[in-house]
């Protein structure tokens, strides 16, 4: 484990990776990378790889967990092993059941249950690989995910951290930051600025604080804006394929609403960027769409009893040892993982011609 | 807890009240209910405290014992906060591990503790990468009349300021109390139909939108935040409701931790 570094902000007011104190780490992000899923998601985050999937609405059992009156949300968020620096034991730990509640918390206000009683909407978040600030990462995926499943939403939610080093407020969190610093702050925001998410642990002042909300702000707005233009790129160019010949100007914020759309276009995009999944032709997979998707329920079902199981097995102490430890997410591995190779031909995400110079 | 069950008369009952700037208790929204703690309640354990928070009951249980120290951490000791949701507290509650409610509380507690730098852990340190102390502060909930979030982090830090360290027990010299350099207090605040309320009772913890925690320590700092519920809150509501739970903290330090 590295050590400490002894300041993390130099003279110019340039951080230990060359950013600004509001600068965030370059982001990209892309729809639809799942077949199987109703809604996905791929980001990257700096170093953060995450993977975002959204099963439903799908039936809910066992029927005595149904609401009557809405739809459940349940959200996972899984680190996985090979994530960090040091091995980390797969399944549930008290640190990820915890971001797990409050993530599912930060979609109740925006997610449109009630038009789905009786259901339940599975997100599913894998962080694939972790360097500080996770859990705000799988959320802007997990985001992404629900719209491209078409859930009805009130809005996007966007998240990212404000952090302080060297008495020094910034936002966005690197690892060694979040290690070392002295708070940190992620937070969620509907468009609108409302918080849904807040956690926070270190040392701030009350100014301080008030301070932070506002780099927050200013950050979830950067990643709203990315998130949409994700959004629109992938309709826009659904719809150019589909009236080729028809030179009117699409209407782009109706086509994010339009869902029926978004299977097609999930072949489209494996093909493209994975060159693989996505084998058989459009009627095959639709047509065992509805089925696939009740096994799926149950063999979700089994595989979130046996993780209970385990639970229950493992020694508390050992547990707690591990969980208490607030850097859980070990330091980064430097080199690039495999998987990178394979994201790696995803498109970029748009970047608006302003923020372009900061990420670079 | 969120599994709570209540009527729909109920939750009109209590938010028309609001609307009246009532709370079903009589108490002003700024109100903290009555507070009992007595300390040292448990011989067995290194320390103990008993609080009663209105109807709700918790006992905090210390324990310490030599473990080795986190790899990152080798000079320091250790803090291990657990919660126990007792079936004993509630007719919601059901035996087993501890459920997502349970371990955000503790962790929520553990982290106020932690983060305030409240406990000297360079002071826990027998040697250095093998030999630390482990402080165990275990959370026992044996009435649930809501809130038993504050009423955790009150007991943790009393129980703490109470504990000793056994190092004659394992024969390695005289016993010294822990190294506490602060008093992280949470205060949580309850958002009732865009009224927030500090202290919330079970029926207003099980009406409310949102629920935030604000842990704050001596000198006015925040050492930790959690928002917890279904709800989303505004900026303006949130500052409001950070330099309010800052104000009751210290009024609580004052009248509760000072004299231990």
């Amino acid at each position: 484990m590295s050590d400490k570094p002894e300041k993390f902000i130099d003279e110019n007011g340039l951080r230990l990776d060359g950013r600004r104190v509001n600068e965030m780490r370059p982001m990209k992000m892309e729809i639809g990378v799942l077949t199987r899923a109703d809604g996905s998601c791929y980001l990257e985050w700096g170093k953060n790889k995450v993977l975002a999937a959204v099963y439903g609405p799908r039936e809910l059992h066992p029927r005595r967990l149904q609401k009557s009156d809405s739809a459940l949300i349940r959200y996972r968020y899984n680190m996985a092993a090979f994530s960090v620096e040091e091995r980390i034991r797969p399944g549930p730990s008290r640190r990820s059941i915890e971001i797990s509640k409050v993530s599912r918390e930060a979609f109740e206000p925006v997610v449109m249950t009630h038009l789905y009683p009786g259901a339940v909407i599975d997100v599913f978040a894998e962080v694939l690989q972790a360097d500080a600030g996770t859990r705000t990462a799988a959320i802007n995926a997990a985001s992404m995910a629900l719209a491209d499943a078409g859930i009805p939403m009130k809005g996007l939610v966007s998240a990212c951290a404000v952090g302080k080093v060297d008495g020094q407020l910034v936002l966005d969190l690197d690892k060694p930051e979040d290690n070392y610093g002295d708070a940190d702050i992620p937070m969620a925001m509907t468009s609108d600025g409302e918080i849904t998410l807040l956690q926070m642990d270190g040392d701030v002042t009350q100014e301080e604080f008030k301070k932070a909300i506002e780099m927050c702000k200013e950050g979830c707005r950067q990643i709203l804006e990315m998130q949409k233009e994700t959004l629109k790129k992938k309709f826009t160019k659904l719809e150019e394929v589909e009236i080729s010949d028809d030179e009117e100007e699409v209407d782009v914020s109706a086509l994010v609403e339009c869902t029926l759309a978004s299977e097609e276009e999930v072949d489209d995009v494996s093909e493209d960027a994975l060159g693989e999944g996505a084998t058989g032709d459009d009627e095959d997979l639709e047509d065992s769409d509805i089925e696939e998707d009740l096994e799926d329920s149950d063999i979700d079902e089994d595989l979130e009893d046996s993780d209970i199981e385990e639970d229950l097995e493992d020694s508390d102490i050992e547990e707690d040892l591990e969980d208490s430890d607030m850097a859980d997410e070990d330091a980064e591995g430097d080199e690039e993982d495999e998987l990178e190779e394979s994201f790696r031909n995803l498109e970029e995400t748009d970047i608006p011609e302003d923020d372009k110079e900061k990420i670079v | 807890m969120g599994n709570e069950v209540m009527s729909v008369l109920k939750k009109d009952y209590i938010y028309n009240l609001m609307l009246k700037g009532k709370r079903q208790d009589g108490r002003a929204f700024d109100k903290i209910r009555n507070i009992d703690l007595r300390t040292n309640v448990i011989e067995k354990a290194e320390g103990s405290a008993w609080i009663k928070l209105g109807e709700t009951e918790v006992l905090v249980g210390v324990k310490l014992q030599v473990g080795s120290p986190f790899p990152d951490s080798p000079g320091e000791g250790v803090i291990i906060t657990s919660m126990e949701l007792n079936p004993i507290a509630s007719p919601d509650f059901e035996a087993g591990p501890p459920k997502e409610g349970a371990i955000e509380m503790a962790r929520v507690t553990d982290r106020g503790i932690r983060e305030s730098g409240a406990i000297d852990l360079s002071k826990l340190c027998i040697t250095e990468g093998e030999e630390v102390w482990i402080v165990f502060i275990d959370i026992h909930v044996l009435n649930n009349a809501g809130n038993i979030q504050d009423a955790s982090s009150l007991g943790a830090i009393a129980a703490l300021l109470t504990a000793t360290v056994p190092v004659e027990r394992e024969g390695r010299g005289e016993d010294m109390p822990i190294p506490v350099r602060d008093m992280p207090i949470s205060v949580t605040l309850v958002d009732i139909g865009g009224e927030m309320m500090v202290d919330p009772d079970l029926n207003e913890e099980t009406v409310c939108d949102s629920r935030i925690t604000i842990v704050s320590n001596q000198d006015g700092s925040i050492s930790g935040m959690q928002k917890s519920g279904d709800g989303a809150l505004t900026e303006e509501k949130l500052l409001k409701a950070v330099s309010l739970a800052c104000q009751k903290a210290s009024e609580l330090r004052e009248t509760h931790l000072l004299n231990i």
